[in-house]
């Protein structure tokens, strides 16, 4: 049947539009239910379970199906959400409806009510035509709605209908379920008393009026990790570069929570704070205590310098909002008997969340994930509901699926779809394969990879050849052989991103099978790989580049132990050891070039845990060793990646996928001019090179570890490296490297921007054929956005997995007192480093139950004056390290000062855990 | 893209139908006493009339006489009445050229020109928010109408390209949400392709999809088409057996 609709429109021009749509109402939209002979097969899509399973509700004792309202769906999703019981109802009520079930606006009624009353048909049709079913297969549908009217109405019309409350009540096999409802803001105003406490949220026209008319600007609101009561707002403009405003104080937070898209307002200058250096957590457990919060936030605005100020504004509307399921834990109220909880979320830039519990009690000590529902005016806290529990605080599996969850990391088994995408066992190479492919098994190459490493993707060779010159190979793992565009595995290794390396796990982006055995450019296998092969003189100069596919046969995988001690020895002449040494000397002239260039060396701590192999408890924590060779492999490959940059930058000017790494603002190095400067060295951070100069002739001979102080510390003044394409930006420079071109070409098996570069390089080749995404830069863009962000997390999850295990490992060892070195000096607290673990941490002077010493700051040599001692940075002191577990959620490394002693503040030595070896350098390079 | 969401999850379209339904066709022949033949077609809300005079001797210049075939001259205009918003659009715009243009290519194709040499046939379409396929499906049945020998039906219709997916008959809120779009006349019975046009941009590899889609809804379009002729020389026949 066909339906006419036709409305008039006024243009922007003022003229008047007459607008006629067609509208076909179909009678071939099944309804879903498995052995209904009346649609038989019509029904396409997820299908309705054949036999509800029977959740035991007491109201409606027969088994049937439920439709939810609209809203009741948009709100309880995640709360009540058991699959397949009413995800197609929802579908057919849609527009291309089915013609028993379209209803045509009436007269007066507004948009609403006739969806309400679309969805009241559906049902009435959907129990009359179930009822046509076999007589022992009766099934009814329950319609949930939280619209008093709307039900009633229902009910009126003959359909079985409740509330949402009612119907979960009803349901006496799972009383948890109503811990998951959504808490409606009709519930939550009781909770308050009618005092408000922040200002009203203007609405979303007028909000967009003021950012058009430039009053109020639009960002991202980025809460504070060390300050509850401090936020910043990312101002994402076009025009004009991205600017930070500083958010201070409870209500000028106005409701907001980390990552929300907000619209602020700028306070008038004189109102213009500077970011407070204190660190502060919200402990406080009464909920009425706001005037306690204004006096601390006063706290907050002690005497600063004119040029300090930063932009100031206060928050006056959500654009969008970005919450998400928190992990956390339970803070039970003090008062028994309450069913009212705050619950504390594991990532400190979220507030604490108000939720309605029965089951208090069981939740204790347990990490569990609550989600937001609404934050209103007059209440200190927003109000959730209980999602999941996770399991007990501190188990090892607990606190891994926390911190994946909390990072989103995707860490679920991959599906059967994905896995129907691999290669059949036994696989071997095929004549299939052999097309466009050279064949390289003769050649000598061999893998270096750390110990223990089972997906190795890259491989090297070296020979001289006949004129003299020398051919130098990299052989990378052909993934993208195996990963064909589209499918549901590339799919699935595209939403990953990268493989996440934990401590004790690893979560592949690719399954095992490909990971560890058909990419894994094993030793004495065949091989697919894909090959960059130059032609060098000995002066290491490039005469010559071919890239090809290829298929090789690794003759040795080494550990950088085993190739530095075959390069070392003198009796050793094989292949494998000669290929290596013209690998290392070549190396060591690129390294050279490239340090002349202003490529960076810098240096951040980094561990390695020895775990039981039992347990997988860690045992010991060392500080990684870099070899020769370690360095040897990197410059290798950081040469393939600059080569094929280039090669597919010239192919696909437009949709290359590039690695760029911006040159940070000058103001981001002032923290380590000034701390130089404190131990009286000059860095100079006009360009790259001056930069690294300057670095490495910031020795002191008194001091060797200074220099790997400062190198940290340049670290920290860095940009993120980021991928894009090329054909939406022009700066392709990368700061740290010195390279006006890079991209990620070497690690295919553990990255997905290499998958995409290896097909960009196929098809620049001729090797394979191209595909309509590769070559459409909105999409390669949006790949790109992912791809920063997972690896962004990946690298924060690796980061809070090894905080972990520093904890276990610490929790083993008692209490321990080391050397340690300033890295930054705050109002109240100093930040220091502890060379041996390579651990970072937070040294408190004001305690709460204690008198506060007298602490003077300057933050002009950044330095911090307590009683009489003063602090520098990079000033050597011993902390003493213990497990703090006094608070459950936040199990932590406490850290006291020992020395220098301090009246009342440090604690005295204890010499027996005394450990005096050396502090063991680690360097890492920027970028790789 | 944000805003309208052309195909659902489901698979139905905006107006319900599926990926490759038609819109629903009407059509009758013989619909203006005076002309040689004529003919009206409805395709969903798109209506198109057209007119055919011919064969006859070449009008105005005698130079434009070609010695071994007939002259197509093809002439389309667009009602005012016709779009969203009413405006007057001047007779030979840009617009209108383009689209006799391209029916003169599409039925010099069609037509056996060579049975007429040095005369000329004159083609005039109007349509209703026309397209091109409504245009050359009321072209063919016209000239059909007035009897003038052609190999075959031009069948036409246009498709489109949403998310992986091919859309056949593109209404015009499809074609105004942006994205490629295809216009294709077929000769159906020898599959030959009397007039392919295209001006977005689409990857090869989806533009077999896209015409196997235009195609198939160009046959589906000659199986009305044949029935509608069929049912109108019944018709002329009981008329002219009384």
């Amino acid at each position: 049947m066909l339906k006419s609709k036709t409305f008039l429109k006024k243009t922007r021009a003022g003229g008047v539009m007459k607008i006629v749509r067609e509208h076909y109402l179909r009678d071939d939209i099944g309804c879903g239910a498995p052995g209904c002979a009346a649609c038989g097969g019509a029904h396409e899509g997820p299908a309705l379970e054949p036999q509800p399973q029977d959740p035991a509700s007491s109201v409606c004792p027969q088994p049937h199906y439920l439709l939810p309202d609209t809203n009741v769906l948009l709100h309880q999703i995640v709360s009540a959400w058991r699959p397949g019981t009413w995800a197609s109802v929802a579908s057919s009520l849609r527009l291309p409806g089915s013609l028993e079930t379209y209803v045509e606006q009436e007269q007066g009624e507004n948009a609403n009510d006739r969806n309400d009353r679309a969805i009241r048909v559906a049902a009435k049709w959907y129990n009359e035509h179930l009822k046509k079913m076999s007589a022992d297969n009766q099934l009814q549908v329950i319609f949930i709605t939280n619209d008093r009217r709307n039900k009633e109405k229902a009910i009126e019309e003959g359909i079985p209908a409740f509330t949402c409350e009612e119907y979960v009540k009803s349901l006496t096999a799972n009383p948890e379920l109503i811990d998951r409802l959504a808490c409606l803001s009709e519930e939550g105003n009781e909770i308050e008393s009618g005092k408000i406490i922040f200002s009203e949220h203007l609405p979303l026209s007028k909000l967009q009026q003021g950012i058009k008319s430039g009053t109020y600007l639009q960002g991202t609101f980025r809460a504070s990790r060390e300050n509850y009561l401090e936020a910043t707002v990312w101002i994402h403009g076009d025009n004009e570069e991205n600017k930070e405003i500083i958010l201070q104080g409870l209500k000028h937070l106005n409701r907001a929570v980390h990552e929300d898209i907000v619209a602020v307002e700028l306070l008038p200058k004189s109102q213009w704070v500077a970011p407070s250096s204190v660190v502060l957590h919200d402990e406080g457990q009464n909920e009425e205590d706001v005037e306690k919060e204004e006096e601390t936030e006063r706290m907050l605005k002690t005497a600063v310098s004119e040029k300090m100020l930063k932009p100031t504004g206060r928050v006056v509307g959500i654009i969008k909002r970005n919450w998400r399921p928190y992990c956390g834990m339970l803070s039970k109220s003090d008062i028994k008997e309450s069913r009212r909880h705050l619950f504390t979320p594991a990532d400190k830039r979220i507030p604490r969340i108000r939720i309605e519990t029965r089951q208090a009690s069981t939740l204790e000590g347990r990490r569990i994930i609550v989600a937001i529902d609404g934050w209103p005016r007059n209440s200190r806290y927003p109000n959730g509901h209980f999602v999941r529990n996770l399991g007990d605080v501190g188990e090892k599996e607990t606190e891994t699926e926390v911190l994946l969850l909390e990072h989103d990391v995707p860490h679920q088994p991959f599906s059967q779809a994905v896995l129907s995408f691999l290669p059949k066992m036994p696989w071997s190479i095929t004549e299939k394969d052999m097309k466009n492919r050279e064949d390289l098994r003769h050649l000598c190459i061999c893998s270096v990879d750390p110990p223990g490493c089972t997906d190795i993707d890259d491989a090297l060779h070296c020979r001289e050849l006949e004129n003299g010159n020398l051919e130098v190979g990299v052989h990378i793992a052909d993934v993208s052989h195996f990963i064909r565009p589209g499918n549901a595995l590339d799919q699935e290794s595209a939403r990953r991103g990268t493989t996440v390396y934990l401590c004790e796990k690893r979560i592949d982006m690719v399954p095992e099978l490909l990971s560890s055995n058909l990419c894994s450019l094993k030793c004495d296998v065949d091989r697919l790989a894909f090959s960059c092969i130059w032609e060098m003189n000995h002066n290491a100069e490039i005469l010559k580049t071919k890239f090809t596919k290829s298929v090789i046969n690794s003759k040795a995988s080494l550990t950088y132990a085993e190739a530095q001690l075959r390069i070392d020895s003198a009796n050793m002449n094989d292949d494998i050891t000669t290929s290596l040494r013209g690998l290392n000397k070549l190396a060591k002239i690129l390294k050279k070039r490239r340090i002349e260039k202003g490529a960076l060396t810098l240096s951040s701590p980094e561990v390695r845990f020895h775990m039981d192999s039992e347990t997988h408890d860690p045992i010991d924590l060392q500080t990684k060793e870099l070899r020769e060779t370690n360095s040897m492999v990197e410059e290798f490959m950081l040469l393939a990646n600059i080569s094929v940059a280039k090669k597919i930058h010239e192919e696909f000017s437009e949709h290359a996928l590039l690695r760029k790494h911006p040159a940070p603002p000058p103001s981001n190095y002032e923290i380590l001019v000034k701390a130089a400067r404190s131990r009286n060295l000059e860095i100079k951070t006009d360009t790259a090179k001056s930069l690294a100069e300057s670095l490495d002739q910031a020795e002191s001979p008194t001091f060797p570890y200074l220099n790997t102080l400062l190198r940290i510390l340049a670290t920290r003044c860095m940009m993120q490296a980021v991928y894009f394409c090329s054909g939406m930006d022009n700066d392709f420079h990368h700061y740290g490297l010195a390279s006006p071109i890079y991209t990620h070409f070497t690690s295919p098996i553990r990255r997905y921007a290499d998958v995409i570069v290896h097909r960009l390089l196929a098809v620049a080749i001729g090797a394979d054929c191209t595909y309509p995404e590769l070559t459409d830069k909105h999409k390669l863009a949006d790949i790109c956005k992912n791809l920063n962000f997972r690896h962004k997390m990946a690298q924060y999850a690796q980061r809070a997995s090894v905080a972990f295990h520093t904890q276990l490992f610490f929790k083993s060892k008692g209490i321990v007192s080391e050397e340690a070195y300033i890295l930054f000096v705050r109002k109240n607290a100093i930040v220091v480093l502890i060379p041996k673990y390579g651990l970072e941490g937070t040294v408190f002077f004001e305690e709460k139950d204690k008198p506060n010493p007298q602490l003077i700051y300057d933050d002009e040599i950044p330095s911090l004056k307590i009683e009489d001692t003063v602090f520098h940075v990079f000033d050597k002191v011993k902390v003493k390290i213990m497990l703090d577990s006094s608070n459950l959620q936040h199990q932590k490394i406490r850290m006291s000062l020992v020395e220098p002693q301090i009246p009342g503040i440090s604690i005295p030595t204890d010499t027996s855990n005394m450990d005096l070896n050396g502090p063991k350098k680690k360097k890492m390079k920027l970028g790789k | 893209m944000a805003g309208l969401e052309l195909l659902s999850d489901q698979g139905y379209r905006v107006d319900g139908r599926r990926a490759g339904e038609l819109r629903k066709i009407q059509a009758r022949m013989g619909v203006f006493a005076q002309a040689d033949g004529s003919a009206y077609i409805e395709q969903g809300n798109t209506k198109a009339l057209a007119v055919v005079y011919g064969p006859h001797e070449i009008r105005g210049s005698r130079a434009r006489a070609l010695p071994d075939r007939a002259l197509v001259n093809c002439q389309y205009s667009s009602a005012t009445f016709s779009t969203g918003e009413r405006k007057r659009r001047p007779h030979g715009d840009r617009k209108s050229c383009e689209m006799g243009l391209q029916l003169r290519q599409t039925f010099e194709a069609a037509i056996l020109t060579q049975l007429h040499p040095r005369s000329q046939i004159d083609i005039y379409v109007q349509a209703d928010g026309g397209t091109y396929a409504a245009c050359v499906n009321a072209a063919t049945l016209a000239v059909l109408d007035a009897g003038i020998p052609m190999r075959d039906f031009v069948c036409a219709c246009s498709a489109g390209f949403v998310d992986g997916t091919a859309l056949a008959d593109l209404s015009h809120v499809e074609e105004a949400a942006g994205g490629p779009q295809l216009a294709l006349a077929l000769l159906p019975a020898s599959g030959q392709i009397a007039l392919l046009e295209m001006d977005a941009r689409l990857h090869e590899d989806h533009l077999e999809r896209v015409l196997e889609a235009a195609a198939q809804a160009a046959r589906d379009v000659h199986t009305l088409l044949d029935r509608v002729v069929r049912q109108h020389v019944r018709e002329a026949s009981i008329l002219l057996g009384d």
